[in-house]
């Protein structure tokens, strides 16, 4: 039983202050004048070139609600304009040591503040407020998210954002309807029941593709589950999440509850994965790092892990299907994001009958898309968000040309600064291609074909990884038996790439382990205990 | 047009001015009843008139159901996703919460409890209601059923429709959230009947709601006396579900009259005469404490009461005397007065009500151990009233008083006091104090009631289930509505009477 008898128990102390529902409340800066609290050890102004604004950006490691600096690294990490190629700012690049002190920072709010000290009530509190304050600045959240990863600002605020608001708030509802179970063994002697209690201190480390919205998803969830956090933001674009945890601090959590430790994925990284006091490590990005961090896992403490890796999804297009409509589907597949979308279709398979007049149509909305300057308000998709990431999407397209696949649009650099790729449709592909095989993370788009429905399965489901799948079709039967034979953890029918905070994401096979979002995401935070007590068998001894 | 009620507090617990309409709330608006008549509305403490308030009518149903139908079809339900019902719920939360104080007064001015109950009880449980549904809005979910491999079932959790919610004076602001909470949550629209005796804390946050933005229509309120506007939104036909919170008398007519007109789904939560079971191997400071919260809180006026204390033979000299003492430290008067624990009986009708029941356990031989009185000579005050030497055919012990009143009773044989315990038409609630952890299970888990709590008393949660067993209701509210006995396990929580 809770600690925390929520309604009345305050009436039970009179001495306490009135409105304040646990002991620890007191010691909660509720309205706290947030930057005069803050011992800025770094701060910078970026500027915001299309605007003239600037955006002061905390540049410290973000530990116990302060920005402080490195206990011991000197390195910093230089955030570039993928549009421009031209430098931001740079933040501090955290160590193992400062992974440390995050960790027992987390550890100490766990034992003190949070976790089983604070009800639900209270947590569903403090995160629909962080919500409320991510709703206020989300412009200001938007250019700052723009700027470092290169997406559309409009995008980034109705989409990413006005996401991860709903997320937070999503599970700002379930953080006081963490249940067990009650289990009768028998209805005179026993009974048994469960409590599924905090996992304890949670290592998250995030990608950089949608560097708000998986922090939302990580961080929503653990806390609501009453978890601590130290969150490694990616190396490319840690801008956000330093700027979120200002927000932290304003919402009112207590000191250690979320720890942010910018750094290289092979120092803090490294570190978390491989921590004797993490629980658990939450992880989204490339098979090969996840990889990495569950063995750094089983070589540790056995901490719990999640981890939300690669995909290689393919979308079928049945004879039956709405043509325009299920271009339309594909292009949004392999182009939003400018490709760089774990559950990115990149694989389109369509039936013979109808393969030309689908990949004209399907070309035709590929060329409508305007990948430009994030800021520019006619572009639809921003540049690729680094030059590694550019490089290696190249490195894809000449491969795809050297291996005899037909480059049907697209394949050609443009001139001048920024990573910008323009989509790429490849036909004429083969199963042992580089670029059928391989995740790009980029706008690049292999288009086969197939003549029957058992074909077009088997296609589709050869490959390592069974993270998205897509098809398109008006035969009802069709749909039923091939949304059940595709192997993926999500499957759309006649839609795709579109998530809600309230259904489960992840992957099957090798994209990942665990879910996020909508209810499924609390097993990942909780430990389940079972009580069983006794109040009226006798033992006899010896047996 | 309806008139403004406006009201100037100068209090010790509360200054400030308050201002609503009187009206009905209708559609969004405030509006006049189809007779422009209007109900007294009396201040307990005193028995003096507030204000006046619209009468609703029978008519006035059939333009709030009209206009909640059509916002159901339009505006709400399923025309309105999860997330935005959230919204809309936490932001009267937040605006209920900005309003604490002045919410409060009115509930205490209004009903007779004191201020400092109303803020950190009512209106605390109130706001947490509505906060805790906010979070169900949109994890409505139904299910997939595996068949075979050629078909596919799901279920939906639809909203039914338009809702009666009718809701008693004991806790005005408190029951209404309760009621209107998991209704909106799941996307119902509302047409709610507070008590004639209790009205303005709804009209109140009527006004609030409005300013939170709530189509119009989803919720309205109707003023009026139960046998018209009750009775109407019993057997109206476009009415789809009736949630009822009141006497086991009024609940059953409710239940009559939906199985006489469109078989309207019924939720009833009833009265109680629930048991207090003290062991002798309890912790009796505490039991004392919890005792005396059991039945005293709220004046007496709580359906899950406490009211029936039943004490171990081993102890019971020494929980009498602890007990009489708490009893006498209650003090009774002015709820604005900060050192007030206990203000007046909500209406004249039942102070009178309680009177007589006390009256007729004098007449029926029991012992008025303490109080039994009225207090002032203004107002509608009753003194802590303990009852001994009773039978088990008393009207004082089978009967709810819903007053400052309990009976004590001598027990001496475990298996006897459960059956005595569980000797009575209701099964709302029970209580059971024992350090012997074993004992207390096993006890409250033979104990037919909806709720039962172990070395506590009167505690509620909004995310716990809490309805009756037997004849004191049908269904449950709070929680997720599917868990039917809530054992309360207390092992921390010291209670202490100021």
């Amino acid at each position: 039983m809770s600690s925390h008898e929520q309604c009345y128990r305050s009436l039970a102390s009179p001495a306490k202050p009135l409105s304040g529902t646990t002991s620890y409340s007191t010691q909660i800066p509720r309205k706290l004048p947030p930057r005069a609290t803050i011992t800025m050890s770094k701060f910078t102004q970026v500027n915001v070139p299309a605007t003239g604004k600037t955006i002061s950006v905390p540049t410290g490691l973000f530990i116990n609600n302060e920005f402080v600096p490195s206990v011991d690294s000197q390195e910093t990490i230089q955030c570039i304009n993928p549009a421009t190629e031209e430098p931001i700012c740079s933040v501090v690049a955290g160590s193992a040591k400062d992974v440390d002190v995050a960790v027992a920072a987390a550890r100490s709010a766990l034992k003190t503040t949070w976790g089983k000290n604070v009800s639900g009530f209270e947590r569903s509190r403090l995160l629909n407020k962080l919500a409320d304050l991510i709703e206020r600045d989300a412009q200001e959240l938007a250019e700052l998210e723009a700027l470092n990863n290169g997406k559309p600002v409009k995008i980034a605020r109705d989409f990413d954002i006005g996401d991860s608001v709903g997320c937070l708030r999503y599970y700002a509802g379930w953080a006081d309807k963490i249940v067990g179970q009650s289990i009768d063994i028998d209805n005179k002697t026993k009974l048994a029941f469960t409590k599924h209690e905090p996992i304890g201190v949670c290592g998250q480390i995030i990608p950089w593709n949608y560097p708000i919205m998986m922090w939302a998803w990580k961080v929503a969830p653990a806390l609501a589950c009453g978890c601590t956090i130290v969150m490694k933001p990616s190396e490319f674009t840690p801008l956000t999440a330093l700027k979120l945890s200002e927000l932290v601090v304003e919402a009112g959590f207590p000191p250690g509850v979320v720890n942010t430790v910018p750094a290289l994925g092979s120092v803090g990284g490294a570190a978390l994965a491989a921590h004797p006091g993490v629980d658990k490590i939450a992880f989204t990005g490339s098979t090969v790092t996840g990889r990495k961090i569950m063995e750094a896992a089983a070589k540790s403490n056995l901490k719990k892990v999640s981890l939300e890796l690669g995909g290689k999804s393919p979308q079928l297009i049945f004879e039956s299907a709405d043509i325009d409509q299920a271009a339309n589907w594909a292009a949004l597949g392999i182009l939003y994001n400018t490709g760089q979308d774990c559950t990115a279709g990149s694989r389109v398979y369509v039936q013979d009958s109808i393969y030309d007049k689908f990949l004209q149509t399907l070309i035709e909305k590929a060329k409508a898309l305007n990948i430009g300057n994030g800021f520019d308000e006619k572009s639809g998709g921003g540049p690729v968000v680094s030059k590694v990431q550019y490089d290696k999407i190249w490195s894809y397209i000449d491969a795809g040309k050297q291996e005899g696949a037909k480059c049907v649009l697209g394949g050609e650099k443009r001139p001048g600064k920024g990573y910008f790729v323009d989509p790429t449709i490849f036909t004429e592909i083969k199963p042992g291609m580089k670029i059928v095989k391989d995740e790009i993370f980029g706008p690049v788009l292999s288009v086969g074909r197939f003549k029957t429905e058992e074909e077009a399965i088997n296609l589709a489901n050869d490959t390592t990884y069974g993270l998205g799948a897509g098809l398109h079709s008006n035969d009802a039967g069709q749909c039923m038996r091939v949304s059940q034979a595709l192997e993926a953890g999500t499957v759309w029918v006649n839609q795709y790439n579109l998530l809600y905070n309230n259904v489960p994401f992840g992957g099957k096979k090798q994209s990942g382990i665990g879910r996020e979002l909508g209810s499924y995401a609390l097993d990942e935070y909780t430990s389940v205990k079972a009580i069983q007590w006794n109040y009226g068998e006798k033992l006899d001894w010896p047996l | 047009m309806p008139s403004t009620f406006s009201y100037q507090f100068d209090t010790p617990s509360h200054k400030g001015i308050t201002e609503f309409s009187t009206g009905l709330f209708i559609n969004g608006e405030f509006v006049d009843g189809s007779e422009n008549s209007t109900i007294d509305v009396i201040n307990p403490a005193t028995g003096k008139l507030i204000t006046k308030i619209s009468q609703g009518t029978p008519k006035d149903v059939d333009r709030a159901v009209a206009a909640a139908q059509h916002a159901f079809e339009t505006s709400w339900g399923l025309k309105c996703p999860g997330a935005e019902r959230a919204k809309l719920m936490n932001k009267l939360a937040d605006l209920m919460e900005e309003h604490e104080d002045e919410l409060a007064a009115v509930e205490a001015l209004d009903n007779g409890k004191t201020f400092y109950w109303a803020k950190n009880a009512d209106l605390k449980g109130a706001i947490d209601c509505i906060r805790y549904y906010a979070g169900w809005a949109d994890k409505i979910q139904g299910k997939t059923i595996e068949t075979n491999d050629g078909k596919l079932v799901y279920t939906r959790h639809e909203p039914l429709g338009v809702v009666g919610q009718i809701i008693p004076w004991n806790f005005p602001l408190l029951m209404l959230s309760w009621k209107i909470g998991p209704a909106l949550a799941t996307g119902n629209a509302i047409v709610l009947k507070p008590s004639e005796f209790t009205p303005l804390s709804a009209l109140l946050t009527a006004k609030l709601a409005k300013e939170a933005g709530f189509p119009p229509g989803v919720f309205n309120v109707v003023n009026g006396y139960g046998a018209t506007v009750g009775a109407a939104i019993a057997e109206h036909m476009d009415i789809e579900k009736v949630a009822f919170t009141g006497s086991t008398l009024v609940g059953r007519k409710i239940m009559e009259a939906a199985a006489k007109t469109n078989l309207k789904k019924v939720t009833l939560e009833l009265g109680g005469k629930s048991p207090n079971i003290i062991f002798d191997d309890a912790d009796l400071e505490a039991a004392v404490n919890w005792a005396a919260f059991g039945i005293f809180w709220n004046q007496g006026q709580t359906c899950c009461a406490g009211s029936r204390i039943f004490v171990h033979a081993k102890i019971y000299d020494e929980f009498l005397h602890l007990f009489t003492e708490k009893a006498k430290q209650v003090k009774v008067g002015d709820p604005f007065h900060p050192d007030s624990k206990q203000g007046p009986q909500v209406s004249n009708a039942q102070f009178d009500r309680i009177m007589s029941y006390i009256d007729s356990g004098k007449d029926e031989g029991a012992t008025v151990h303490h109080g039994g009185v009225r207090v002032g000579d203004e107002g509608y005050f009753i003194s802590p009233t303990i009852f001994t030497d009773t039978r088990p055919d008393m009207k004082i012990v089978k009967e709810e008083i819903f007053g400052p009143v309990g009976v004590v009773i001598k027990f001496d044989d475990d298996e006897d006091v459960i059956r005595q315990a569980n000797d009575t038409v209701y099964g709302l609630a029970c209580s059971v104090f024992s350090q012997n952890i074993n004992r207390a299970l096993e006890t409250a888990h033979k104990l037919k009631a909806g709720t039962a709590w172990v070395n506590c008393a009167n505690m509620l949660h909004a995310s716990v289930p809490f309805g009756g067993f037997k004849q004191s209701g049908i269904g449950r509210e709070l929680g997720d509505y599917t868990a039917v006995k809530a054992v309360h396990v207390n092992f921390g929580h010291q209670w202490s009477v100021a």
